[in-house]
């Protein structure tokens, strides 16, 4: 491969692993925080894609959209939107055990899927919603280089974020919860609020990381948000990293990217009447891979690592 | 009037599958403390092995049921020996985590082996029976066939756990683990035997759906949140109330095509299971396994 082709595809696994490593952190404030097994993050992303479309496409006869609205007011739109879906759904499930909240999640994901499937006047159903603009158009950023820039400021700026929140007291009352739910309890937290606040949370950066992935793309469709590409490898990441490490969610992003892409660029070399099967094969590598890290190291590559607490007596001691 | 009726055999016939899958779920759930992420894709699995006994033996789907609930139960037992029962000690949700990637897993299988096109049993159509004493309705005798196997299978199940030994120890683990242990059940051999009922069963469900239907990799994924739902709505670990759970959704989501568009049927299901989970989340039934 030449150079500048090298170097493309390196922008564009960047970018892609960029976004991923969004939805994972969002999906470790759930999860790696607080114990809430969400397994509909395909729903959240599905929503935040969708909302950032129809608010920044130009205006189209087929489907509600021809707003024409800016990048950013287009990524605030899909915060928004999932949040206030991740808002009801945890009214619904923040008392919930565990197994109940993933029944529940992987439905709305469903559901939400078949929504965007069925409702053509809404989303343009099966045919999609294509000619998704990029910001810093008549920049000299317009180009696949400039997004990787954005994807890695709000890379960033997530991670900052969720690392002032997990060591701070409210971070802290989250791994209560999770450690020892009816101690935190007894201590007179609100289980409830604190699930649903973390819930909520990572709810909005699953939409912000949808909304990056529809103007990196430029075309949404509802296969994007099977639960395979959607949620699944979005575990994967997150158990392959370390949950409840802010780090080894960004670290598990690139790695379980890298695995995913560099399985293509084997089964590209198939011939092409194999191509389901080719597919077929990397969703396997995956799925055993998810088994062996399971089996052998369930911590993940960077285990969590809890500050120190240092308590004001212990402090002034 | 006509329509009801029909629709309430589609609505059985759908039950009946869902009742077979859903008292899988059910037990396991019971017993391992897990919903089980999988079933969907034994199903799958289960159909496609009712295919290829088919193709090799040159069995009717009929003849093949009892193989394929043989084949499903043995890689039931099987994933559960390799996979399972090594993080069975850890928390259980890393189960539930290993169950959903088992069930890619499985997915992606049977797409390598089979290809992803839609199948079918038995080509050629299938003449129902006109029942003029029933206002004209029309009963497909692969129809009558599935309700009735599915009967026998639940009769079964029901002498085994409430006659046997092992099917007792099953009951009295679900119903409350730690005194079980105390009292000296074996718990391995309780586990395994939930897993041979539940790949069995989801085995027979697999290849009613593909008798009823067609065969595609994503078949039993897509009966997963009906499944799901029936056992919410019976009560978790509660074999019988899956079973009326099952046929209460199968039965729901028929009857819902008279004021919904059919593809808007999943939904029945999920909308039944959030106002269980917001109303009544232990279930309709509480009494034991």
């Amino acid at each position: 491969m030449e150079l500048t082709g090298l170097l493309g595809y390196l922008v564009s696994f960047l970018t892609f692993a960029g976004i991923y490593a969004v939805m994972t952190l969002g999906l470790n404030s759930q999860w790696g925080f607080t114990g809430q097994f969400n397994i509909g993050i395909a729903g959240f992303f599905a929503v935040g894609a969708y909302t950032s479309a129809i608010l920044t496409t130009p205006g189209s006869p087929a489907y509600l959209g021809g707003f024409g609205m800016p990048f950013l007011v287009g990524l605030a739109g899909a915060v928004l939107a999932s949040m206030l879906i991740g808002y009801v759904i945890g009214r619904i499930t923040a008392r919930l055990r565990t197994d109940y909240l993933a029944i529940a999640t992987i439905g709305i994901a469903e559901m939400i899927r078949l929504f965007i499937k069925n409702e053509e006047w809404l989303t343009n159903g099966v045919r999609g919603i294509a000619g998704i603009p990029r910001p810093l158009v008549g920049t000299p950023l317009e180009s696949s280089l400039g997004y990787l820039l954005v994807v890695a400021i709000f890379v960033v700026l997530v991670y900052f974020l969720l690392e002032r929140a997990y060591v701070s007291p409210w971070g802290r009352v989250l791994r209560a919860i999770r450690e020892n739910e009816p101690a935190t309890s007894a201590a007179g937290k609100s289980i409830a609020r604190f699930r649903l606040q973390a819930f909520v949370l990572g709810s909005a950066v699953m939409g912000l990381g949808g909304g990056l992935y529809a103007h990196y793309f430029g075309f949404l469709s509802p296969e994007a948000f099977r639960p395979l590409y959607g949620t699944f490898i979005i575990w994967v990441m997150l158990i392959a990293g370390g949950s409840g490490n802010n780090r080894g969610a960004v670290l598990g992003a690139v790695i379980v990217w890298g695995v995913w892409t560099g399985t293509e660029l084997f089964t590209d070399m198939m011939p092409a009447q194999y191509a389901t099967q080719a597919a077929a094969l990397r969703v396997l590598l995956i799925g055993v891979l998810l088994q062996v890290i399971l089996l052998t190291r369930p911590q993940g590559l960077l285990p969590e690592k809890p500050p120190r607490l240092v308590g004001r007596k212990q402090a002034s001691k | 009037m006509n329509d009801i009726l029909q629709l309430l055999v589609y609505g059985l016939v759908l039950g009946s599958v869902l009742s077979m899958g859903a008292i899988g779920v059910s037990m396991i759930f019971g017993i391992l403390r897990f919903a089980h992420f999988a079933h969907g894709d034994f199903m799958t699995l289960g159909a496609y092995m009712g295919l290829a006994f088919i193709g090799v033996a040159g069995l009717s789907p009929w003849w093949a049921l009892p193989a394929a609930m043989i084949g499903m139960a043995l890689v039931a037992v099987a994933i559960d020996q390799l996979v399972y029962r090594r993080i069975r000690r850890t928390q259980p949700v890393i189960l539930l985590i290993s169950s959903f990637g088992m069930a890619l897993i499985l997915r992606s299988l049977i797409q390598l082996i089979w290809g992803s096109d839609n199948q079918t049993y038995a080509s050629g159509i299938q003449f129902p029976w006109r029942l003029d004493w029933l206002g004209g309705l029309r009963l497909k005798p692969d129809h009558a066939w599935i309700v009735l196997i599915s009967l026998g299978l639940i009769v079964t199940v029901h002498l085994f756990l409430s006659r046997t030994r092992l099917g007792k120890a099953m009951r009295a683990m679900s119903d409350n683990m730690d005194l079980a242990l105390v009292t000296g059940i074996p718990a391995e051999r309780v586990i395994m035997m939930t897993w041979i009922i539940g790949g069995a069963l989801a085995g027979a469900a697999g290849v009613f759906l593909g008798i009823d239907t067609r065969l595609h990799p994503v078949m039993g994924w897509t009966a997963l949140l009906p499944i799901f739902a029936a056992t919410i709505l019976g009560g978790i670990g509660r074999p019988y109330g899956a079973i009326v759970g099952g046929m209460v959704i199968g039965i729901s989501m028929e009857m819902s095509t008279l004021f919904m568009p059919a593809a808007y049927k999943p939904a029945v299901a999920f909308a039944i299971l959030v106002a269980m989970l917001i109303v009544r989340p232990q279930g309709i039934f509480k009494g034991t396994l």
